[in-house]
């Protein structure tokens, strides 16, 4: 058990993060499956708040509870104040109340979007170890547990402080799609009594009559994601056509900018022959704006959606089984 | 349960057929589990609606148990959920501060409005249907609490959970009162039993499942399962009901056990659900879907290179 946790933790990079491990109580693993259930399958985002405390290097998560749905003729909701009132009256029962992150579900892993990144950045900003955890009910549903728990890396939450998402600006931090997010291993903790309550379970409940695990036919959840995957490429496609088109309006600048400074020297050549003033060097830059740069952060959003290749990897191997 | 045995739809081109052809493996399965059912399934008969709880509430409630005030020896809360007309469906839990002494109790019922009206906006349509208590017995102020909660829902429903574990077992039993005793003179109130049985979306059962692998490890810790070690446990859970329907069998034709009928034709019903394919189609199947596979993988891969080396190219 030590050793799978060891080698998870070194998959993401080893870089001196305060959060280490998470580790959460059955109690939130059951909650989040139960919100996204009853009230997630009309929208595609359910979220909430987790809440926990920190412990050396292991964030612990102990409870959890939901976000009502935004709804467009909800006008007087106030998030803020829902956040508050909940909170002090879990309080009262001796819940944690500290605030340790959030969680969302996703549809297919399209989950890596602008809103996820800035509320994340906001809550890495006010609580240095807080998380997001990821649930994928779909994947779930297939039949194995799919709860993942990210965090920004410090390199782009710089980034994100000077909101600075120019090419220059991400150039010189060097970030890559990969090293926006890392991932936190999971762990999952129960204590004593609630196992007693699981045994009980097990005893008195009915054995589960379907073994999703075992499904041969996953090609639905396949096209789904490819036509998830595709839509991402075209969008990704754009983006970078518009990049191109900047790169290539930077350099036609250039160049005019280099032949206006030549003309600008021969004519001053000229006058001073001539004997009158030189023509005053006029600021360039004015005259030459650059062209806006387009964000490359969508870019590399985009490329960070990319969760196809763990669609596939089960079937796979469920097909292998008879084989 | 006998729903679990209908075919699904009927194929409308080879790629249905196959997807056919690999859900009926699916519930041939699970006309395997409605053989062990009859086996192990034992019925305990009450009046009244049947309570239907989902484990979640069941954690909360002893999650609230371990946290509770020094000096309290018990917790109450309130059950919210949905009712019908033969079954309460209990979805979800919240604990109520009290204070408990000899002679009074006191419950803090401005905190239990706030929270519900809190949980209603996040689920609407969630009623209040009753409350929760641990330990063992129903005391003299259990019966007050439940008046106040009568106030709330139509004949709510009272749950206790003995966390004390007196006999060895966490007894989950659910109540409901009605009146006793001689009309006109005190009347007193009765406590009735009623059928609990626990429910599960399919997402819980398999979050459940991972819940109890935790109880194997010393440290009560447990990661996340990788995707191969969940298949194999999976198949030999198949394995597992095989062999014990093999010995039943076996048992019968050496006549060493009754012959049972209705056994009998959830057998029938498991032989037919293999389908009719010859090895070559099949196999054939099985080739197309996994080279399928094969190629999205490839194409995945693709993509991720691409993106990478672009990602290379932009820095340089």
């Amino acid at each position: 058990m030590a050793s799978r946790k060891e080698s998870a933790a070194s998959g993401s990079n080893p870089l001196d993060t305060p959060v280490k491990q998470i580790q959460i109580d059955g109690l939130v693993v059951l909650k989040i499956i139960k919100h996204y259930q009853e009230e997630g399958q009309g929208s595609e985002v359910v979220q909430g708040v987790l809440l926990g405390l920190v412990v050396e290097d292991r964030l612990e998560i102990t409870n959890c509870f939901p976000f009502p749905q935004h709804t467009e003729d909800d006008v007087e909701f106030d998030e803020v104040q829902y956040q508050m009132e909940m909170m002090r009256s879990l309080r009262h029962v001796n819940i944690d109340h500290l605030h340790v992150g959030w969680y969302q579900s996703t549809y297919y892993g399209s989950f890596v979007s602008r809103a996820l990144l800035d509320s994340q950045f906001s809550y890495q900003h006010a609580i240095e170890e807080s998380v997001v955890l990821i649930y994928d009910p779909i994947k779930t549903a297939q039949g194995s547990l799919c709860l993942k728990a990210y965090r920004l890396t410090p390199k782009l939450m710089e980034i994100c402080k000077e909101k600075d998402f120019s090419p220059e600006g991400l150039k010189k931090a060097c970030i890559g799609y990969e090293h926006m997010f890392e991932e936190v291993p999971i762990v999952i903790k129960n204590s004593h009594l609630i196992n007693v309550l699981l045994l009980d379970l097990q005893e008195k409940s009915t054995v589960a009559d379907k073994h999703e695990l075992l499904n041969l036919s996953s090609s639905n959840h396949l096209e789904k994601s490819l036509q998830l995957l595709m839509d991402r490429m075209d969008d990704m496609s754009q983006d970078i056509g518009k990049y191109n088109t900047y790169c290539r309006n930077l350099s036609k600048q250039q160049q005019q900018k280099q032949q206006y400074l030549q003309r600008r020297q021969q004519e001053n050549a000229q006058r001073q022959s001539r004997g009158e003033p030189p023509l005053p060097e006029e600021d360039i830059s004015k005259m030459f704006k650059p062209p806006q740069a387009p964000a490359r952060m969508d870019t590399l959003l985009i490329a960070g959606t990319r969760g196809v290749n763990g669609r596939c990897s089960p079937s796979i191997k469920r097909l292998f089984l008879p084989a | 349960m006998v729903s679990h045995c209908l075919c699904k739809r009927p194929p409308t081109s080879a790629r249905g057929q196959q997807q056919e052809s690999h859900g009926d493996l699916r519930s041939l399965s699970s006309s395997l589990f409605i053989i062990i059912l009859h086996f192990l399934y034992e019925v305990m008969a009450v009046h009244g609606p049947v309570v239907k709880i989902h484990p979640v509430v069941l954690a909360s409630i002893v999650d609230s148990y371990e946290r509770r005030n020094e000096g309290a020896s018990r917790v109450i809360g309130t059950l919210l959920g949905t009712t019908d007309k033969h079954s309460v469906e209990v979805t979800n839990c919240f604990s109520v501060p009290h204070n408990e002494s000899e002679d009074e109790v006191a419950v803090d019922m401005e905190f239990a409005k706030n929270m519900y009206e809190l949980h209603k906006k996040v689920s609407p349509s969630e009623v209040i249907i009753g409350w929760y208590a641990t330990g063992y017995d129903i005391t003299e102020h259990s019966v007050l609490i439940h008046e106040y909660y009568s106030r709330e829902a139509p004949s709510p429903i009272h749950l206790t959970v003995d966390t004390a574990l007196q006999s060895n077992k966490m007894n989950i039993r659910a109540y409901v009162s009605s009146q006793m005793g001689v009309p006109g003179k005190t009347v007193g109130v009765m406590f009735t039993p009623l059928t609990v049985k626990y429910i599960y979306y399919d997402t819980e059962r398999i979050g459940v499942d991972l819940l109890h692998r935790t109880r194997a490890s010393a440290s009560r810790t447990n990661g996340l399962t990788t995707d191969l070690a969940q298949v194999a446990s999976a198949a030999g859970r198949v394995q597992e009901m095989l062999s014990t329907v093999l010995s039943y069998i076996e048992d019968v034709l050496s006549g060493k056990v009754m012959a049972d009928n209705s056994v009998g034709r959830f057998l029938m019903d498991l032989v037919n659900k293999v389908p009719k394919i010859t090895a070559e189609d099949f196999e054939s199947m099985l080739n197309s879907n996994i080279n399928d596979l094969l190629m999205v993988t490839y194409l995945a891969n693709l993509t991720q290179a691409q993106i990478a080396l672009n990602e290379k190219l932009v820095v340089l």
